[in-house]
């Protein structure tokens, strides 16, 4: 029997696998951004049992690990009834853990734009949603670019606790070849670069952003 | 939806979940001491001898930074006894963890001892200090009290990474929910009950640093660090 070497064709697996990655990436960013954005406005409401609600909310989420999350989802959920196709039930879990820290991202963006923006605003008699649209979230957003695009390598990263249900993406598919050509080494290795190669990009990308838009915050 | 909860089902579990905690108390608590104080010696080294070190030093933190937790431990343990080194699941989640806690810890340290202002170096060596008293006091400790809260973090981050150990099969919490769960099958109520134990910690770490904190910093600092976290990648 000749075992199978990692080669050209396994790593095109890998690649495939990492499409997976990416949409998981991205049904995380989305589901997690509209999520935690709703969780971040509420964070910096006026009504303290919001506030509360939402500080809550993000304590928990940042108190428990991904994979229970996950386990929660995947496994919980399904034996309560509800059968869930593992990519959604991996989306799923990706978006809460992303809401969670996304959530307490913005809310500091929010906070950072000066207090005399609100009362200027305010002074304009402006509508709480006039001033969120046109005088706090635009000056918020800029804020909140480097921090969410670094925040988005950590989404990446933990795309692969996935694999720990079950779910195919890249992190699965390398322990999917290890299996078959017990090239440990060179196996997780190639999917450590692959992972880099995302990831790395997006790091710099991040800090070249805090340098270019030079955000200063009001700590 | 018509699922009646069953938590008595643990029950005869208690001990697996008592170790499953302790392990992971014991790997968390370990590896925050060393990955701390080999993120403090390699922002140390980094700032003060040239460029090749500098060079090294960034390179471990960006790659251990930009891959992911998991797959370090994969090639730790299914990687290393390919080169000779046969380590244990326990072992290799210690290895894990460390390696990876140790990366972030420098790049935290590292900012402080960048925001440390050039104008306090001169101002000890016009007191006459040494250079190692002007690293220990003027540098490296107003630079970890400057970066403690978002240090915290990190070590509760790690926390609950552990659980991804048990994909290396280290028996820690998260392995042993799926042990109970595999035994019983009331995966909801294992789940419910594991996630809260782990809130629990992660509630108690963050106090304990807190405390920890305000020995080492005072008041200010400490109440800093129980806040949740906005900076885990700034």
């Amino acid at each position: 029997m000749t075992l199978r070497t990692f080669g050209f064709s396994e790593f095109g697996f890998l690649l495939q696998a990492l499409q997976w990655t990416a949409l998981l990436t991205v049904i995380a960013l989305v589901g997690g951004g509209i999520l935690g954005f709703a969780i971040a406005l509420a964070r910096t409401s006026g009504a303290q049992p919001v506030r509360m609600a939402a500080a809550t909310y993000i304590q928990i989420i940042q108190g428990i690990p991904v994979l229970m999350i996950l386990f929660l989802s995947y496994y919980g959920l399904s034996l309560a009834g509800f059968e869930l196709p593992p990519l959604i039930a991996a989306g799923a879990s990706m978006a809460i853990y992303a809401s969670g820290y996304l959530a307490e991202i913005w809310r500091g963006c929010i906070q950072a734009v000066p207090k005399q923006q609100w009362e200027a605003s305010e002074s304009l008699a402006m509508s709480p949603f006039q001033q969120y649209r046109y005088v706090i979230l635009p000056q918020a957003i800029r804020i909140s670019l480097p921090p969410t695009v670094g925040f988005a390598v950590q989404v990446v990263k933990n795309t692969s606790v996935t694999s720990i249900i079950g779910f195919v993406e890249l992190a699965r598919a390398g322990t999917l070849i290890n299996n078959a050509t017990f090239q440990p080494f060179r196996v997780f290795v190639a999917v450590a670069i692959l992972y880099f190669a995302i990831c790395y990009p997006l790091s710099q990308l991040s800090r070249w952003l805090e340098k270019r838009l030079h955000v200063g915050t009001s700590r | 939806m018509s699922y009646t909860f069953q938590f008595g089902a643990l029950a005869p579990y208690q001990g697996e979940i008592l170790g499953g905690i302790l392990l992971t108390i014991k790997l968390s608590v370990l590896s925050i001491i060393l990955g701390a104080f080999a993120g403090a010696i390699l922002a140390s080294l980094r700032s003060t001898l040239g460029r090749p070190v500098r060079f090294l030093v960034d390179a471990y933190v960006e790659i251990i930074r930009n891959t992911p937790f998991l797959i370090q431990l994969f090639i730790v343990y299914f990687g290393l006894p390919g080169l000779g080194l046969r380590v244990g699941a326990d072992t290799a989640a210690l290895i894990g963890m460390t390696i990876n806690l140790a990366a972030y810890s420098t790049e935290i340290i590292r900012a402080g001892i960048e925001a440390i202002h050039k104008s306090q170096i001169e101002a000890g060596e016009a007191l006459g200090f040494t250079r190692y008293q002007i690293f220990r006091h003027v540098i490296i400790i107003p630079a970890v009290a400057k970066v403690y809260p978002a240090l915290c973090s990190q070590f509760v981050l790690m926390m609950l990474a552990s659980s991804i150990c048990s994909a290396i099969s280290t028996h820690e919490l998260a392995a042993a929910a799926a042990f109970v769960e595999s035994q019983t099958y009331r995966s909801f109520e294992v789940y419910i009950v594991v996630t809260v134990i782990y809130l629990a910690l992660a509630l108690m770490l963050r106090g304990l640093l807190a405390l920890v904190g305000m020995w080492l910093f005072g008041r200010r600092v400490a109440r800093r660090s129980l806040r949740p976290i906005p900076e885990v990648s700034a």
